[in-house]
């Protein structure tokens, strides 16, 4: 096993094996299912068809229907599946097709999986992976696009992990399996064909473990998701015009580990939060307060900003959806000006 | 819903008892005492004020639960139960000191104090926990069911919910895919005729609610839930079903609650009349009846059962008033693992 501590960057060399995200995810789960018995997965067609975004492509294959267990549209049982293999002795780990479907979910995630454990006096866990592709970018619209992952990082008792990159991913989803608790897994849609290096063994990443993927000087980017590929983005381009990002993935939104995120903070003395949910009670918020409310405080040289979704439904045409969630450029902008303190 | 037609042949219950045994027949019945007990205690206590929160009581139903649980091989088989729950965990053989001191909100309580009357859990014995939620142990149960398929073991899930439970979303999803996995799950409807304050007729436009088993292609009956040899029947012959991989089955007990939903209600949908008419059913007297009637007991035998159970439920009462309160330092216990 690899120390994955040491892996926190998503450079990439010539002589290490790449995979994609999907492909991340995908071996992650064969490894799983190969070497322990109880893993099994649950979704909707995640069989044959290999699921919506073709992530479990193939795993029927290997371990048969029995193990990969395709249900009906059933969000609610689907969930309730996942939760009473758990509490009994499996590691399910279920798919929600789209994100937004998580809705239909809600009340086995929010008012049982997540209480269970504590409600009976820590005598159960209830160890399982939901995951679920999030964001927009692919033209689905209003009920196919959700980012919602904010309302679970509000339920004490779940997980919630985001991976941002292949790496990531792998090793993240692998450390959900065995965290013990139930875990929101949110993949980005617009990431599954991302490349990384991502090494065969079945290497873990710590949940509750904030990375630090790029070093800076002028300004702290907190991003997650597919936010931390555009802030990279961003800061190869304010590179040019000597700017520094220091780009903070938080990886695990909740619990958060904030200490990078403060230690940054007061590194670089300004801040910036990126993400795709809407504004208004998104992460950012809680990522702004911690930081307000720390010892960066006193080093804090500029107001901290937010980037995130406007507070609106994701359209459908392709311009209107552009300009719904934070672009590259944004960031750019938003980072250049706090830099030159234009705010 | 008449329950006229309901009642179990004679000759049934002969043989039923004959299987079952004096010894445990009695035992069924003294569990049926002690349920009964235990929440006249719970009145009581809730009456002095030493109680912090609600509760529902089954007062009346206790042949359901009893009949249904003694039909499981308690502790190795699953139950999930909902919020009106003392009796079903009483009759799985769970202790009473530990649910008082649960009910009290005490450390040495089932949950520590953290679930209290509607959260009781006895995980060591597979009593995966009462739920709050109306319906909200029904899609858990497909999970149960499932593992214990993947797992291949000849486990029985007993799920028990209420009359408002079937009209929950959940229900149909869970029966519908228990139904196309086989899974090994008994659904028990504990018909009591009222949802709150909903009464059956008004929420449901069928004569049974085990009428919606053929939607799922499952075996569907309706039995007097204030028989014990009636429920008792039944769930044997669901989970023998279950056992043998025939998939689950749906029960509906139709039995009834004398106490309101909860502390709060004025019972302004009822009349005095009904409930009245209800108690002249009262499972108690006619599973003792049946049980003298059939030479397994006397009626000085059925009134050394009784004292004993309110003996075992001021004992009880004592261990919890003498448990020591959660201590405020391990508040965080067990939101996480």
């Amino acid at each position: 096993m690899l120390n994955a501590q040491q892996q926190t960057t998503t450079q990439t060399r010539t002589d290490q094996r790449t995979l994609t995200y999907a492909e991340a995810l995908r071996e992650a789960m064969r490894q799983l299912m190969e070497t322990d018995e109880r893993v099994f997965l649950i979704g909707e067609d995640i069989g044959v068809y290999g699921g919506a975004f073709g992530v479990t492509a193939g795993l029927i294959d290997l371990f048969g229907p029995q193990r990969v267990i395709d249900t009906p549209i059933s969000e609610s049982a689907l969930a309730g599946a996942c939760l009473g293999a758990a509490l009994t002795g499996m590691r399910p780990i279920g798919e929600i097709q789209f994100m937004d479907f998580v809705t239909l979910s809600m009340e086995q995630l929010v008012l049982q999986a997540a209480k269970v454990r504590f409600m009976f006096g820590g005598k159960v866990s209830a160890p399982f992976v939901l995951r679920m592709p999030g964001g927009s970018g692919t033209g689905a619209a209003a009920q196919h696009s959700e980012s919602l992952e904010n309302w679970f990082v509000h339920v004490p008792g779940l997980k919630v992990v985001m991976p941002s990159n292949a790496y990531d991913a792998k090793g993240l989803l692998i450390s959900a399996v065995y965290d013990g608790n139930p875990v929101i897994f949110v993949e980005h849609k617009l990431l599954y064909k991302t490349s990384a290096h991502v090494p065969e063994e079945m290497y873990r990443i710590p949940l509750s473990q904030t990375a630090i993927v790029r070093q800076g000087k002028d300004l702290t980017v907190v991003a997650t998701s597919i936010m931390v590929q555009r802030a990279l983005a961003a800061a190869e381009e304010l590179s040019k015009e000597g700017i520094e990002l220091e780009v903070v993935d938080p990886r695990t939104l909740s619990p958060l580990d904030d200490k990078p995120i403060i230690t940054s903070a007061i590194k670089t003395g300004k801040v910036l939060i990126v993400h795709e949910a809407p504004l208004t009670g998104g992460f950012g918020g809680e990522v702004a307060a911690r930081i307000a409310a720390s010892e960066a405080f006193d080093y804090l040289e500029a107001p901290i900003r937010r980037l995130a979704g406007r507070d609106m439904p994701i359209p459908y045409n392709r311009t209107l959806e552009y300009h719904t969630v934070p672009q590259v450029e944004n960031i750019v902008e938003e980072a250049r000006k706090l830099v030159r303190g234009e705010y | 819903m008449s329950d006229t037609d309901l009642q179990i042949a004679p000759d049934r219950a002969k043989e039923l008892l004959e299987t079952i045994g004096a010894e445990q027949a009695q035992e069924m019945l003294e569990r049926m005492l002690l349920i009964r007990a235990f929440e006249e205690k719970c009145e009581e206590l809730y009456a002095l004020g030493k109680v912090h929160g609600t509760m529902h009581l089954s007062m009346g139903q206790e042949a359901t639960a009893v009949g249904a649980n003694y039909a499981m091989r308690r502790g190795y088989d699953y139950l999930l139960n909902h919020h009106r729950g003392h009796g079903h965990a009483l009759a799985w053989g769970s202790d009473v000191n530990r649910m008082m001191a649960e009910f009290r909100g005490k450390e040495t309580g089932y949950c520590r104090g953290r679930g209290g009357s509607m959260h009781i859990a006895d995980v060591e014995r597979n009593n995966l926990g009462a739920n709050g939620i109306v319906g909200g142990g029904i899609p858990i149960s497909v999970g149960v069911g499932l593992s214990i398929k993947l797992r291949k073991t000849d486990q029985v899930c007993l799920v028990i919910f209420g009359d408002g439970a079937a009209n929950e979303g959940a229900f149909h999803e869970a029966l519908n895919m228990a139904s196309i996995w086989d899974l090994p799950i008994v659904f028990l409807c504990e018909n009591n005729q009222y949802a709150m304050s909903m009464p059956v007729q008004k929420a449901f436009n069928i004569e049974r609610i085990s009428q919606r088993a053929c939607a799922y292609n499952i075996p569907g009956e309706t039995v007097d839930g204030n028989d014990v040899l009636a429920v008792y029947d039944a769930i044997s012959r669901a989970a023998a079903r279950a056992r043998a991989g025939e998939g689950p089955t749906l029960v509906e007990a139709i039995t009834y609650r004398y106490r309101g939903h909860s502390k709060s209600d004025r019972q302004l949908y009822r009349t005095r009349e009904e409930v009245k008419a209800w108690m002249e059913k009262d499972p108690i007297p006619r599973f003792a009846r049946r049980l003298i009637d059939a030479g397994m007991l006397t009626e000085e035998g059925f009134e050394t059962l009784r004292q004993r159970a309110y003996q075992t439920i001021e004992a009880a009462v004592q261990f919890a008033e003498n448990s020591p309160e959660p201590d405020v330092a391990t508040i965080l216990d067990g939101v996480y693992a």
